[in-house]
């Protein structure tokens, strides 16, 4: 699987895409094959405020749980309550499975993540 | 997701057949093993409904052999080995002097004084070296680490008899359920034993580890119409679970005993002397004060290896496996808890990561498979 060159990512394996002052966030095709078979996501609720590099929530495989970090700070504005009840669809589909959107209190802090080249390039 | 290591970690006969075909490998008790081919989802429901193939040569093999090899055997294992036929095998404990599990194993019985068990990959050094003390007292019996002679194959499910049947000789209905038999797989000296870690029929074929790969291959082949696939240990994890067989380092330990494991059945009661039979007895007639339970859980979340048991607030048990199961799509576990929640339908409150989810207490096993031609 290729990765859009429209996104942003993180060394933690997780995609952002950026819409004026919103981000949306979901994990890499790399991420999905690490974890195996996702059977779990916690989110957070609308509202709840999120802080770069702090987890936000979790997400679990059969195998492990594993923290979600949040790549940018600012305000949950929406939740994928669809993708709760279709966890599996983080497997099928990583790059269109978005779980938050964030709707982002620094801007700044886009500058701190990779583009698709740099990601690419760290994943070897 | 990464791990580090200081030592080398060893490699099965087989380990470039799974990088070769695509494997997630991971260390795994001191071996590079793969956890999973296609997914753990996928190979768990091959397991059930038609067959999947498990290379566990990391499974360490320790051989009991002398004139006194039955009373040296006795002496280091729970259950009753003078109970064995001459070509049969049952489960068993390694245990300590206060009635714990230094392991658990499989007893075969090869010979009339010679005995192969079957130890977990964790713990071969330490039961080779606690069984070679341990077994002076008895006699005339030597013990030998015969753990690189085998590589081992699981093939396992429904699938599993006619998957393995064109390739011996050997009549597998005439094999009963922990029975085995010495002839060839594909051309290779084999003990087929019909055991398994999954909760289905199926077969454990010992073979040299220099024909691993070819008996494996076969098994491929043979198994391609019915849509046999390759598991890894992840989808092993999960179908042991579900048919709730107790796991050495998760339900076992050395702080635990068979009589608190629901496993008292491994004990041979009769028996005059075995390591650990007084502090057994003992607490057979004392009473046990926790048991391990299955769980269900209420609310939504998964309960994992080490997560806490509570009531009022104050940690009383602890789940010791868990996951989402991916046959009966459900979130279960099991867990050690006081006798006062082990009833079925107690609620359960565990917390998971700070959060407390509701559980409640159901039978054993999750899984059972339904009754087929033995």
């Amino acid at each position: 699987m290729s990765y859009p060159a429209d996104l942003k990512y993180t060394k933690d394996h997780e995609w952002i895409r950026v819409t004026g002052d919103t981000a949306a966030i979901g994990v890499t095709d790399f991420a999905q094959r690490q974890l195996g078979d996702v059977v779990y996501l916690d989110l957070p609720d609308v509202g709840r405020a999120v802080t770069a590099g702090e987890s936000f929530g979790s997400i679990e495989s059969v195998k492990a749980v594993s923290d979600l970090f949040a790549p940018m700070s600012g305000e949950v504005i929406e939740v994928n309550d669809w993708l709760k009840s279709h966890p599996e669809s983080v497997n099928t589909d990583p790059h269109g499975a978005w779980m938050i959107k964030v709707r982002v209190n620094v801007p700044d802090e886009a500058s701190a993540l990779l583009d698709v080249t740099q990601y690419e390039s760290l994943l070897g | 997701m990464t791990s580090l290591s200081t030592t080398p970690l060893l490699k099965t006969s087989l380990h470039a057949v799974h990088v070769a075909s695509g494997a997630r490998m991971v260390p795994f008790a001191g071996w590079e093993m793969p956890v999973e081919y296609t997914g753990i989802g996928n190979e768990h429901l091959a397991v059930r409904t038609r067959a999947g193939l498990f290379d566990v040569s990391h499974m360490g093999q320790i051989e009991i052999a002398g004139k006194d090899g039955l009373a040296a055997v006795q002496r280091i294992s729970s259950n009753d080995a003078s109970r064995l036929a001459v070509g049969q095998a049952h489960l068993s404990g390694l245990l300590t002097p206060e009635g714990t599990f230094l392991d658990d194993l499989l007893v075969y019985r090869m010979a009339s004084s010679h005995f192969m068990l079957v130890v977990n990959a964790s713990n071969v050094d330490k039961d080779f070296a606690w069984i070679s003390e341990q077994i002076k007292p008895a006699g005339d019996a030597a013990c030998v680490n015969s753990s690189s002679r085998y590589a081992l194959i699981a093939v396992q499910g429904p699938a599993a008899r006619d998957t393995l049947q064109p390739l011996t000789g050997v009549d597998l209905d005439g094999i009963q359920y922990y029975w085995f038999a010495h002839g060839e797989v594909a051309s290779a000296r084999a003990i087929i034993s019909r055991t398994g870690y999954t909760g289905e029929d199926g077969y454990e074929i010992f073979v040299p580890p220099q024909n691993a790969e070819r008996v494996w291959k076969a098994l491929l082949d043979s198994g391609r119409a019915a849509d046999v696939v390759a598991c890894g240990l992840g989808a092993r994890d999960t179908l042991r679970l579900e048919a709730a067989m107790r796991l050495y380092g998760n339900e076992m330990d050395e702080t635990t005993t068979a009589l608190e494991a629901g496993l008292g059945w491994i004990v041979g009661w009769d028996k005059p002397e075995f390591i650990g039979r007084d502090a057994l007895v003992a607490q057979k007639a004392a009473g046990i004060e926790r048991k391990l339970v299955g769980f269900e859980m209420v609310d939504r979340a998964i309960a994992r290896h080490g997560y806490p048991v509570v009531l009022d607030g104050r940690p009383v048990g602890v789940v010791t496996s868990g996951t989402q199961t991916p046959f009966l799509k459900k979130a279960i576990g099991m867990a050690y808890v006081p006798l006062a929640l082990t009833p079925l339908d107690t609620p359960l409150t565990i917390d998971v990561r700070g959060r407390t989810a509701s559980a409640r207490v159901v039978p054993l096993p999750f899984y059972k498979r339904s009754k087929q031609k033995s």
